[in-house]
Protein backbone atom coordinates (compact mmCIF):
# COMPACT_ATOMS: atom_id res chain seq x y z
CA UNK A 1 0.00 0.00 0.00
CA UNK A 2 1.53 3.30 -1.28
CA UNK A 3 2.32 5.87 1.94
CA UNK A 4 1.02 9.46 2.33
CA UNK A 5 3.51 11.84 3.28
CA UNK A 6 2.02 14.49 5.99
CA UNK A 7 3.54 17.45 7.16
CA UNK A 8 1.75 18.93 10.41
CA UNK A 9 2.31 20.31 13.52
CA UNK A 10 1.88 18.42 17.08
CA UNK A 11 1.29 20.79 20.18
CA UNK A 12 3.61 23.53 18.83
CA UNK A 13 6.37 20.74 17.47
CA UNK A 14 6.33 20.72 13.04
CA UNK A 15 6.01 16.63 12.85
CA UNK A 16 6.55 14.94 9.27
CA UNK A 17 5.28 10.96 8.63
CA UNK A 18 4.35 8.76 5.82
CA UNK A 19 1.65 6.11 6.38
CA UNK A 20 -1.16 4.38 5.03
CA UNK A 21 -4.23 5.96 3.51
CA UNK A 22 -6.56 4.31 5.41
CA UNK A 23 -5.13 4.46 8.78
CA UNK A 24 -6.39 6.87 12.02
CA UNK A 25 -4.44 9.56 12.65
CA UNK A 26 -4.88 7.42 16.88
CA UNK A 27 -3.12 5.44 15.07
CA UNK A 28 -0.37 7.73 13.98
CA UNK A 29 -0.15 9.15 16.49
CA UNK A 30 0.64 5.88 19.21
CA UNK A 31 2.42 4.12 16.81
CA UNK A 32 4.34 6.37 14.46
CA UNK A 33 5.07 9.35 16.27
CA UNK A 34 5.13 7.60 19.81
CA UNK A 35 2.78 9.65 21.46
CA UNK A 36 0.88 7.15 23.63
CA UNK A 37 -1.31 9.51 26.00
CA UNK A 38 -4.42 8.83 23.63
CA UNK A 39 -6.13 5.63 23.77
CA UNK A 40 -8.22 3.54 21.59
CA UNK A 41 -11.00 2.45 23.26
CA UNK A 42 -14.34 1.65 21.07
CA UNK A 43 -12.65 2.84 17.86
CA UNK A 44 -16.37 3.80 16.70
CA UNK A 45 -16.28 7.65 18.02
CA UNK A 46 -18.26 6.44 21.77
CA UNK A 47 -15.83 6.49 24.20
CA UNK A 48 -14.00 9.64 23.51
CA UNK A 49 -10.34 8.05 24.60
CA UNK A 50 -8.54 9.40 21.89
CA UNK A 51 -10.06 12.92 21.95
CA UNK A 52 -7.47 15.20 20.87
CA UNK A 53 -8.10 19.22 19.13
CA UNK A 54 -7.69 19.69 15.34
CA UNK A 55 -7.35 23.12 14.71
CA UNK A 56 -8.84 23.85 17.84
CA UNK A 57 -12.04 22.14 17.47
CA UNK A 58 -12.33 18.91 20.03
CA UNK A 59 -12.18 15.56 17.99
CA UNK A 60 -12.22 12.02 17.90
CA UNK A 61 -9.01 10.79 16.95
CA UNK A 62 -9.97 7.06 15.88
CA UNK A 63 -12.31 9.68 13.18
CA UNK A 64 -9.52 11.30 11.64
CA UNK A 65 -7.45 9.68 8.86
CA UNK A 66 -4.16 10.49 9.61
CA UNK A 67 -3.81 11.72 6.08
CA UNK A 68 -6.45 13.93 6.71
CA UNK A 69 -3.78 16.06 9.18
CA UNK A 70 -1.63 17.85 6.36
CA UNK A 71 -1.01 21.48 7.44
CA UNK A 72 -3.15 21.02 10.44
CA UNK A 73 -2.36 21.65 14.23
CA UNK A 74 -2.56 18.80 16.90
CA UNK A 75 -2.78 19.02 20.47
CA UNK A 76 -3.06 16.34 22.28
CA UNK A 77 -2.74 15.00 26.38
CA UNK A 78 0.95 15.38 26.09
CA UNK A 79 0.99 18.90 25.41
CA UNK A 80 -1.32 19.76 28.35
CA UNK A 81 1.74 20.38 31.31
CA UNK A 82 3.97 23.37 30.88
CA UNK A 83 6.70 21.33 30.82
CA UNK A 84 6.64 19.83 34.87
CA UNK A 85 3.99 22.10 35.93
CA UNK A 86 0.56 20.23 35.40
CA UNK A 87 -2.97 22.26 33.80
CA UNK A 88 -5.03 22.76 36.67
CA UNK A 89 -7.60 20.13 35.17
CA UNK A 90 -4.52 18.09 35.68
CA UNK A 91 -4.30 18.83 39.39
CA UNK A 92 -7.76 18.82 40.22
CA UNK A 93 -8.01 15.75 38.71
CA UNK A 94 -5.81 13.93 41.18
CA UNK A 95 -6.78 16.09 44.15
CA UNK A 96 -10.75 14.53 43.50
CA UNK A 97 -9.20 11.56 42.53
CA UNK A 98 -11.30 11.93 39.66
CA UNK A 99 -9.89 8.83 38.27
CA UNK A 100 -9.50 5.02 38.87
CA UNK A 101 -7.76 2.74 35.85
CA UNK A 102 -6.67 6.07 33.96
CA UNK A 103 -7.88 4.86 30.10
CA UNK A 104 -10.34 7.40 30.10
CA UNK A 105 -8.70 10.36 31.64
CA UNK A 106 -6.39 11.80 29.16
CA UNK A 107 -9.64 12.16 26.66
CA UNK A 108 -11.73 13.56 29.79
CA UNK A 109 -8.95 16.11 29.81
CA UNK A 110 -8.70 17.31 26.51
CA UNK A 111 -12.94 17.52 26.48
CA UNK A 112 -12.70 19.31 29.59
CA UNK A 113 -9.87 21.46 28.27
CA UNK A 114 -12.10 22.19 24.98
CA UNK A 115 -15.09 23.17 27.19
CA UNK A 116 -13.13 25.52 29.59
CA UNK A 117 -11.12 27.26 26.87
CA UNK A 118 -14.84 27.94 25.46
CA UNK A 119 -16.88 28.63 28.75
CA UNK A 120 -14.59 29.20 32.01
CA UNK A 121 -17.37 28.66 33.90
CA UNK A 122 -19.97 25.97 33.10
CA UNK A 123 -22.95 24.82 34.91
CA UNK A 124 -22.84 20.89 36.34
CA UNK A 125 -25.48 20.61 32.94
CA UNK A 126 -23.20 21.92 31.13
CA UNK A 127 -20.15 20.15 32.22
CA UNK A 128 -21.85 16.42 31.69
CA UNK A 129 -23.42 17.62 28.44
CA UNK A 130 -20.12 18.47 27.13
CA UNK A 131 -18.54 15.36 28.77
CA UNK A 132 -21.29 13.27 26.83
CA UNK A 133 -18.70 12.30 24.50
CA UNK A 134 -16.51 10.63 27.24
CA UNK A 135 -16.70 7.06 28.82
CA UNK A 136 -15.64 6.44 32.34
CA UNK A 137 -16.63 2.73 33.49
CA UNK A 138 -14.64 3.50 37.13
CA UNK A 139 -15.41 6.89 39.05
CA UNK A 140 -19.22 7.22 37.91
CA UNK A 141 -18.32 10.42 36.72
CA UNK A 142 -19.47 12.52 40.00
CA UNK A 143 -15.60 13.43 40.89
CA UNK A 144 -14.59 14.20 37.32
CA UNK A 145 -17.54 17.03 37.41
CA UNK A 146 -16.50 18.29 41.10
CA UNK A 147 -12.72 18.51 39.43
CA UNK A 148 -13.74 20.16 36.37
CA UNK A 149 -15.56 22.69 38.41
CA UNK A 150 -12.50 22.95 40.62
CA UNK A 151 -10.10 23.50 37.77
CA UNK A 152 -13.01 25.86 36.24
CA UNK A 153 -12.71 28.12 39.58
CA UNK A 154 -8.41 28.14 39.52
CA UNK A 155 -8.29 28.91 35.70
CA UNK A 156 -10.84 31.83 36.22
CA UNK A 157 -8.48 32.64 39.27
CA UNK A 158 -5.34 32.63 37.10
CA UNK A 159 -6.60 34.79 34.31
CA UNK A 160 -8.13 37.31 37.09
CA UNK A 161 -4.53 37.77 37.91
CA UNK A 162 -3.05 38.18 34.65
CA UNK B 1 -7.05 2.59 -0.98
CA UNK B 2 -6.12 5.72 -2.15
CA UNK B 3 -6.63 9.30 -0.42
CA UNK B 4 -7.20 12.58 -2.51
CA UNK B 5 -8.00 15.68 -1.03
CA UNK B 6 -9.21 17.77 -4.12
CA UNK B 7 -9.95 21.98 -3.66
CA UNK B 8 -12.19 21.87 -6.25
CA UNK B 9 -15.45 19.94 -6.45
CA UNK B 10 -14.81 19.76 -10.07
CA UNK B 11 -12.03 17.54 -9.49
CA UNK B 12 -13.62 15.54 -6.44
CA UNK B 13 -15.97 14.77 -9.65
CA UNK B 14 -13.31 14.09 -11.90
CA UNK B 15 -11.66 11.33 -9.23
CA UNK B 16 -15.03 10.45 -8.16
CA UNK B 17 -16.14 9.44 -12.02
CA UNK B 18 -13.18 7.99 -12.85
CA UNK B 19 -12.03 5.79 -10.56
CA UNK B 20 -12.65 2.41 -11.60
CA UNK B 21 -12.46 0.43 -7.75
CA UNK B 22 -14.97 1.40 -4.59
CA UNK B 23 -14.91 5.15 -4.40
CA UNK B 24 -16.32 7.21 -1.34
CA UNK B 25 -16.79 10.33 -0.18
CA UNK B 26 -15.11 12.11 3.09
CA UNK B 27 -16.66 14.49 4.65
CA UNK B 28 -16.79 14.51 8.54
CA UNK B 29 -16.10 10.83 8.58
CA UNK B 30 -18.03 9.77 11.96
CA UNK B 31 -20.02 7.39 9.62
CA UNK B 32 -18.12 6.22 7.10
CA UNK B 33 -14.86 5.47 8.82
CA UNK B 34 -16.15 3.63 11.46
CA UNK B 35 -17.89 1.43 8.62
CA UNK B 36 -14.04 1.48 7.08
CA UNK B 37 -12.67 0.46 10.82
CA UNK B 38 -15.13 -2.43 10.80
CA UNK B 39 -14.06 -3.93 7.29
CA UNK B 40 -17.94 -2.94 6.16
CA UNK B 41 -16.26 -1.08 3.41
CA UNK B 42 -13.17 -1.69 1.74
CA UNK B 43 -12.71 1.33 -0.35
CA UNK B 44 -9.95 1.56 -3.20
CA UNK B 45 -10.76 5.72 -3.06
CA UNK B 46 -11.62 8.15 -0.76
CA UNK B 47 -11.96 11.16 -1.51
CA UNK B 48 -11.79 13.86 1.42
CA UNK B 49 -14.13 17.36 0.81
CA UNK B 50 -13.10 18.83 3.53
CA UNK B 51 -10.31 21.22 1.47
CA UNK B 52 -12.67 22.74 -1.29
CA UNK B 53 -13.56 26.10 -0.18
CA UNK B 54 -17.08 25.86 -1.58
CA UNK B 55 -18.03 22.83 0.40
CA UNK B 56 -16.49 25.24 3.70
CA UNK B 57 -18.79 27.85 3.88
CA UNK B 58 -22.08 29.60 4.97
CA UNK B 59 -23.27 31.93 2.66
CA UNK B 60 -26.40 33.88 2.62
CA UNK B 61 -27.55 34.69 -0.87
CA UNK B 62 -28.65 37.35 -2.58
CA UNK B 63 -31.77 36.22 -2.41
CA UNK B 64 -32.16 35.74 1.25
CA UNK B 65 -31.06 31.91 0.81
CA UNK B 66 -28.49 30.50 3.30
CA UNK B 67 -26.24 27.94 1.09
CA UNK B 68 -24.77 25.78 3.37
CA UNK B 69 -21.35 23.70 1.90
CA UNK B 70 -21.25 19.56 2.58
CA UNK B 71 -18.35 19.71 4.66
CA UNK B 72 -19.49 22.24 7.30
CA UNK B 73 -19.49 20.70 11.17
CA UNK B 74 -22.35 20.66 13.12
CA UNK B 75 -20.01 23.02 15.61
CA UNK B 76 -19.74 25.92 12.92
CA UNK B 77 -23.53 25.35 11.78
CA UNK B 78 -24.10 26.11 15.34
CA UNK B 79 -21.67 28.95 16.01
CA UNK B 80 -23.65 31.04 12.77
CA UNK B 81 -26.16 33.07 14.33
CA UNK B 82 -28.14 34.32 10.95
CA UNK B 83 -28.64 30.28 10.02
CA UNK B 84 -29.53 29.93 14.08
CA UNK B 85 -31.78 32.56 13.70
CA UNK B 86 -33.37 31.57 10.49
CA UNK B 87 -33.83 28.07 11.05
CA UNK B 88 -33.22 27.15 14.81
CA UNK B 89 -34.91 23.59 13.82
CA UNK B 90 -32.68 22.57 10.94
CA UNK B 91 -29.22 24.23 13.32
CA UNK B 92 -30.94 21.89 16.63
CA UNK B 93 -31.55 18.81 14.86
CA UNK B 94 -27.91 18.74 13.12
CA UNK B 95 -26.65 19.74 16.61
CA UNK B 96 -28.17 16.72 18.09
CA UNK B 97 -26.19 14.36 16.38
CA UNK B 98 -23.42 12.53 19.14
CA UNK B 99 -20.99 14.23 21.32
CA UNK B 100 -19.23 17.65 21.09
CA UNK B 101 -16.30 15.23 19.23
CA UNK B 102 -18.19 13.99 17.08
CA UNK B 103 -20.09 17.71 15.94
CA UNK B 104 -16.51 19.04 15.33
CA UNK B 105 -16.49 17.10 12.31
CA UNK B 106 -20.05 15.75 11.73
CA UNK B 107 -21.91 17.30 8.40
CA UNK B 108 -25.81 17.49 7.86
CA UNK B 109 -25.07 16.10 4.16
CA UNK B 110 -23.42 13.40 5.38
CA UNK B 111 -26.24 12.87 7.72
CA UNK B 112 -28.53 12.78 4.52
CA UNK B 113 -26.10 10.28 2.45
CA UNK B 114 -25.53 8.25 5.45
CA UNK B 115 -29.21 7.66 4.27
CA UNK B 116 -30.26 6.46 8.17
CA UNK B 117 -33.62 6.40 8.54
CA UNK B 118 -33.45 7.77 11.78
CA UNK B 119 -30.53 10.84 10.78
CA UNK B 120 -31.95 13.49 12.78
CA UNK B 121 -30.89 16.91 10.36
CA UNK B 122 -32.77 15.26 7.68
CA UNK B 123 -36.56 15.57 8.69
CA UNK B 124 -35.40 19.35 9.79
CA UNK B 125 -33.69 19.82 6.40
CA UNK B 126 -37.27 18.25 4.52
CA UNK B 127 -39.71 20.57 6.65
CA UNK B 128 -37.72 23.00 5.49
CA UNK B 129 -38.13 22.80 1.88
CA UNK B 130 -34.08 22.41 1.99
CA UNK B 131 -32.66 21.28 -1.51
CA UNK B 132 -29.26 19.69 -2.44
CA UNK B 133 -26.86 21.11 -4.99
CA UNK B 134 -25.70 18.05 -6.78
CA UNK B 135 -22.28 18.72 -9.14
CA UNK B 136 -21.98 15.54 -11.26
CA UNK B 137 -21.16 15.57 -15.24
CA UNK B 138 -24.32 18.44 -14.88
CA UNK B 139 -25.84 20.65 -11.63
CA UNK B 140 -29.01 19.69 -10.79
CA UNK B 141 -30.65 21.13 -7.78
CA UNK B 142 -33.11 17.47 -5.98
CA UNK B 143 -35.00 18.04 -3.01
CA UNK B 144 -33.77 16.43 0.26
CA UNK B 145 -36.78 14.07 0.37
CA UNK B 146 -35.64 12.72 -3.06
CA UNK B 147 -32.28 12.12 -1.89
CA UNK B 148 -32.35 8.57 0.38
CA UNK B 149 -34.12 5.75 -1.37
CA UNK B 150 -33.70 3.28 1.48
CA UNK B 151 -31.48 2.72 4.30
CA UNK B 152 -28.22 3.36 3.02
CA UNK B 153 -29.11 4.44 -0.50
CA UNK B 154 -29.74 7.44 -1.62
CA UNK B 155 -30.55 8.59 -5.72
CA UNK B 156 -27.38 10.25 -6.40
CA UNK B 157 -25.37 8.40 -9.68
CA UNK B 158 -21.65 7.34 -9.39
CA UNK B 159 -19.77 11.03 -9.95
CA UNK B 160 -22.47 12.88 -8.50
CA UNK B 161 -21.75 14.48 -5.34
CA UNK B 162 -23.91 17.45 -2.99
CA UNK B 163 -21.75 20.36 -3.00
CA UNK B 164 -23.91 22.32 -0.56
CA UNK B 165 -27.59 22.63 0.58
CA UNK B 166 -29.74 25.36 -0.03
CA UNK B 167 -32.21 26.70 3.21
CA UNK B 168 -35.07 28.78 1.65
CA UNK B 169 -35.56 32.16 2.28
CA UNK B 170 -36.92 32.79 5.38
CA UNK B 171 -40.83 35.09 5.25
CA UNK B 172 -41.80 36.64 8.04
CA UNK B 173 -43.63 35.11 11.30
CA UNK B 174 -42.05 31.81 10.26
CA UNK B 175 -40.25 28.99 12.98
CA UNK B 176 -39.20 25.15 12.70
CA UNK B 177 -38.46 22.93 15.40
CA UNK B 178 -37.63 19.11 15.59
CA UNK B 179 -37.93 17.12 18.59
CA UNK B 180 -36.59 13.20 18.83
CA UNK B 181 -37.47 10.81 21.35
CA UNK B 182 -34.47 8.66 22.75
CA UNK B 183 -34.32 6.68 25.79
CA UNK B 184 -31.27 8.66 26.87
CA UNK B 185 -30.95 12.01 27.50
CA UNK B 186 -28.20 12.45 24.91
CA UNK B 187 -25.77 10.51 22.15
CA UNK B 188 -28.44 8.10 21.13
CA UNK B 189 -30.19 7.26 18.00
CA UNK B 190 -33.48 8.63 17.44
CA UNK B 191 -36.77 6.20 18.45
CA UNK B 192 -38.71 8.64 16.25
CA UNK B 193 -37.74 12.26 15.16
CA UNK B 194 -40.54 14.79 13.68
CA UNK B 195 -39.55 17.98 12.33
CA UNK B 196 -42.36 20.72 11.72
CA UNK B 197 -41.68 24.34 9.72
CA UNK B 198 -44.39 26.94 9.70
CA UNK B 199 -45.28 30.29 8.55
CA UNK B 200 -48.18 32.60 10.13
CA UNK B 201 -49.99 34.90 8.58
CA UNK B 202 -52.17 37.01 11.30
CA UNK B 203 -51.82 34.50 13.65
CA UNK B 204 -52.61 31.47 11.50
CA UNK B 205 -50.77 28.88 10.15
CA UNK B 206 -50.72 30.33 5.98
CA UNK B 207 -48.06 27.55 5.18
CA UNK B 208 -46.66 24.06 6.63
CA UNK B 209 -44.13 21.24 6.18
CA UNK B 210 -44.11 18.30 8.74
CA UNK B 211 -41.44 15.53 8.14
CA UNK B 212 -41.16 12.12 10.42
CA UNK B 213 -38.14 10.30 10.87
CA UNK B 214 -37.21 6.94 12.19
CA UNK B 215 -40.46 5.47 11.42
CA UNK B 216 -40.08 4.04 8.18
CA UNK B 217 -37.21 3.58 5.21
CA UNK B 218 -36.58 6.98 4.78
CA UNK B 219 -37.63 10.35 6.39
CA UNK B 220 -41.05 11.10 5.58
CA UNK B 221 -42.62 14.17 4.62
CA UNK B 222 -46.06 14.29 5.58
CA UNK B 223 -48.26 16.80 3.46
CA UNK B 224 -51.75 15.60 5.24
CA UNK B 225 -49.95 16.21 8.55
CA UNK B 226 -49.44 19.95 6.91
CA UNK B 227 -52.88 20.42 5.90
CA UNK B 228 -54.41 19.32 9.39
CA UNK B 229 -52.48 22.52 10.59
CA UNK B 230 -52.66 24.91 7.86
CA UNK B 231 -55.53 27.35 8.36
CA UNK B 232 -55.46 26.99 11.84
CA UNK B 233 -53.99 28.81 15.18
CA UNK B 234 -52.94 25.39 16.29
CA UNK B 235 -55.91 24.95 18.43
CA UNK B 236 -56.81 21.48 20.38
CA UNK B 237 -58.66 20.19 17.11
CA UNK B 238 -56.07 20.76 14.87
CA UNK B 239 -53.03 19.39 17.28
CA UNK B 240 -55.21 16.15 17.12
CA UNK B 241 -55.70 15.87 13.57
CA UNK B 242 -51.86 16.73 13.00
CA UNK B 243 -51.07 13.93 15.33
CA UNK B 244 -53.16 11.58 14.10
CA UNK B 245 -51.63 12.39 10.65
CA UNK B 246 -48.31 11.63 11.70
CA UNK B 247 -49.25 8.88 13.36
CA UNK B 248 -51.02 7.36 10.28
CA UNK B 249 -47.99 7.85 8.31
CA UNK B 250 -46.03 6.40 9.81
CA UNK B 251 -44.54 2.59 8.17
CA UNK B 252 -41.91 1.47 11.19
CA UNK B 253 -40.47 -1.59 12.12
CA UNK B 254 -40.10 -2.77 15.04
CA UNK B 255 -36.20 -3.25 16.63
CA UNK B 256 -34.60 -3.05 20.13
CA UNK B 257 -35.42 0.63 20.20
CA UNK B 258 -39.03 0.59 19.76
CA UNK B 259 -41.86 -1.32 19.15
CA UNK B 260 -44.42 -0.09 15.80
CA UNK B 261 -47.14 0.39 17.97
CA UNK B 262 -44.81 2.81 20.59
CA UNK B 263 -43.23 4.57 17.31
CA UNK B 264 -46.75 5.36 15.68
CA UNK B 265 -47.83 7.06 19.13
CA UNK B 266 -44.73 8.40 19.85
CA UNK B 267 -44.95 10.36 16.49
CA UNK B 268 -48.60 11.77 17.20
CA UNK B 269 -47.20 13.33 20.52
CA UNK B 270 -43.87 14.91 18.96
CA UNK B 271 -45.84 15.88 16.29
CA UNK B 272 -47.98 18.15 19.28
CA UNK B 273 -44.87 19.29 20.46
CA UNK B 274 -42.98 20.04 18.16
CA UNK B 275 -45.57 22.04 16.20
CA UNK B 276 -46.34 24.32 19.53
CA UNK B 277 -42.36 25.12 19.74
CA UNK B 278 -42.38 26.28 16.00
CA UNK B 279 -45.63 28.19 16.23
CA UNK B 280 -43.66 29.93 19.26
CA UNK B 281 -40.78 30.47 17.32
CA UNK B 282 -42.91 31.73 14.50
CA UNK B 283 -44.38 34.69 17.20
CA UNK B 284 -47.25 32.86 17.43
Amino acid sequence: MAGVHVSTTINGDPVEYVCPADESLLDVLRDRIGLTGAKEGCSTGDCGACSITLDGTLVCSCLVLGAEAEGRKITTIEGMADGEKLHPLQTQFIDNAALQCGICTPGFLIAAKSLLDHNPDPSVEEIRYALAGNLCRCTGYDKIVRAVQAAAKDLRKQNKKK
Amino acid sequence: MRYESPTTTKEAVTLLSREKGKAHILAGGTDLLVRLRMDMIEPDLMVDIKRIPAMNEIKKTPAGAFKVGAAVSGIRLGANKALTKAWPGVVEATNLIGSDQIQGRCTMVGNLCNASPAADSVPALIAAGAKANVVGKKRRTVAVEDIATGPGKTSLAKGEIIESITLPKRPPKSGDAYLRFIPRTEMDIAVVGVAISLTLKKGVVASARVALGAVAATALLVPEAAKAIIGSKLDDDALDALAAACSAACKPIDDKRGTVEYRTKVAGVLARRAAKIAFERAGG
